[in-house]
């Protein structure tokens, strides 16, 4: 698969905000609306994003991006609007709601790996409970995705025991394992030391260019540009632009986006 | 010094103590996960229920508890749990007892070890498609039995000498033995220093295991 062209019109991400069933799009927000309490974090969001399409998610810290994200696997409920995964609208609760977040990869800022398990142990789990396969197959699965990210020689410690660039790595591979359709990723960098971030991003890079599915809140500028078909900029739980990464960081439309844009490019 | 032992089953009392403390301690800890479960479960009534059990029984003294199991369940409703003779149906009844009350005690240890759970833990194990029983016998109880290994010993060795509360219904155990020895012997400090030694070698054994093990299962975050 081709590297990406983040400044060509931002591939095939485009054209597709509108209604949302039609065509190849697999995660679709509509009209959707969340408070909590008085605070109202998602206002009226439309969002639709294709089938391969990679969107990096922007914008101040409070203006609903994480939020965003776990809604879309129902980790947060919602209040009004509809959410659509594959064209399937997302289930309420249980047995369904299950077998759909298995469909939804999602990475977290502060990783999340289960600590009484091994790194193998937390690949393996979901690929056995809940896609039920055998614990050998699954383990080889396993193997060949913690070799992917590039932890295959740490499979037998505890995520204790890793840097946080690591951590987040068997994070990945864990999503991977369920052979998700589309990956959200809530600020994967935040938590680690600079020298991290890049072993991450590679990570995730490599994923985009092998025609993954996702969803991206992130700061880092450099994967926006080299991996992303469209930047969504968010602020008070509001969809302000969605444009590509290029047209946004060199010439953002809304003076919202650029106040922030300034902000985080001058420091 | 000891001729006066003469005649008494001390090793058989201790026996018995020894079968109570375990069998309850089986017991009340599978019934304690349950009920812990239920109170941090979506369903509303579970909760309800989970919450009133504890509050209720951990507030009734154990004597009230054990002499309901006999007047109330056995002789009023005529509850014999499956047992024809005397010894046998008192044993299970003081079981039952120790067991209905010793698992509000585990309930709120377990619920307190989910609660050094970080969230972040059980919200990616939903994001990987376990459904909530699944999170909780595959995440959460494990990581919050392992944080609660100390204050469970501590409910272990509490229910080793609530045993001797069996004695209220004439099960006999090692107080019963102690009581009996008591009326018909007169080293009455030996008598009691015999029975503190005996439970003594019960109880601290169990506290240094589960410590050592404690520090050995101690999640690393
Ligand atoms: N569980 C919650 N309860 C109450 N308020 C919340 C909760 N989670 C987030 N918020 C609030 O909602 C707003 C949006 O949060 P969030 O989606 O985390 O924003 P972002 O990820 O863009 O920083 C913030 O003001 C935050 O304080
Ligand atoms: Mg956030």
């Amino acid at each position: 698969m081709p590297v990406r062209d983040g400044g060509s019109g931002g591939g095939h991400g485009d054209g597709r905000h509108g209604d949302g069933d039609g065509g190849d799009a697999l995660v679709v927000l509509r009209d959707v609306d969340k408070h909590f309490g008085a605070l109202h974090v998602l206002r009226s969001i439309n969002l639709t994003v294709g089938r391969g399409e990679v969107v990096v998610v922007i914008g101040p810290s409070g203006g609903g991006k994480s939020t965003l994200c776990r809604a879309i696997n129902r980790l947060e409920t919602i209040d009004s609007g509809e959410i659509f995964i594959d064209g399937r609208p997302l289930p309420a609760e249980g047995r369904e709601l299950a077998a759909l977040r298995a469909d939804v990869g999602m990475v977290f800022q502060s990783f999340n790996l289960f600590a009484h398990k091994t790194v193998l142990e937390n690949v393996t789990l979901g690929q056995v409970k809940v896609r039920k396969k055998d614990k050998k197959t699954a383990d080889g699965r396993a193997r060949q995705l913690l070799d992917r990210v590039g932890v295959a020689s740490q499979a037998d410690k505890y995520p204790a025991q890793l840097s946080g660039g690591q951590q987040q790595r068997v994070a990945i591979a864990r999503a991977l394992a369920m052979d998700p359709k589309v990956m959200l990723f809530d600020e994967p960098t935040s938590a680690l030391d600079p020298e991290m971030i890049n072993e991450v991003l590679e990570v995730m890079q490599q994923l985009a260019r092998d025609g993954m599915t996702m969803v991206v809140v992130t700061h880092e500028m450099g994967f926006a540009r080299s991996a992303a078909n469209r930047v969504v900029f968010m602020a008070d739980g509001r969809i302000v632009e969605q444009t590509t990464p290029d047209q946004f960081f060199s010439n953002p439309s809304s003076d919202r986006a650029k106040d922030f844009l300034s902000k985080i490019l001058h420091h | 010094m000891f001729d006066f032992l003469e005649g008494y089953d001390l090793l058989g009392a201790f026996w018995v103590t020894v079968q109570l403390t375990v069998i309850s301690a089986i017991g009340s800890l599978i019934w304690g996960t349950l009920l812990a479960a239920m109170r941090v479960s979506p369903v509303p009534l579970m909760r309800g229920f989970g919450t009133a059990y504890v509050n209720v029984v951990r507030n009734i003294p154990l004597t009230v508890i054990i002499v309901f199991t006999s007047l109330g369940l056995f002789q009023t409703l005529g509850v014999s749990m499956g047992a024809k003779d005397f010894t046998t149906i008192n044993f299970r009844l003081a079981v039952l007892g120790l067991i209905a009350y010793t698992a509000a005690f585990v309930c709120e240890a377990v619920r307190s070890g989910i609660n050094t759970v970080p969230v972040g833990q059980v919200e990616a194990a939903r994001a990987i498609g376990l459904d909530f029983p699944q999170v909780l016998r595959l995440i959460v109880l494990p990581q919050a039995f392992r944080s609660v290994v100390g204050p469970l010993a501590n409910v272990l060795i509490a229910l080793t000498k609530n045993t001797t509360v069996a004695a209220a219904i004439g099960v006999g155990e090692a107080a019963l033995l102690m009581r009996e020895m008591i009326e018909n012997e007169a080293q009455l400090i030996l008598i009691s220093v015999i029975f503190a030694v005996g439970f003594i070698c019960l109880t601290l054994p169990t506290g240094l295991l589960l410590g050592r093990l404690s520090k050995k299962v101690a999640v690393k975050r």
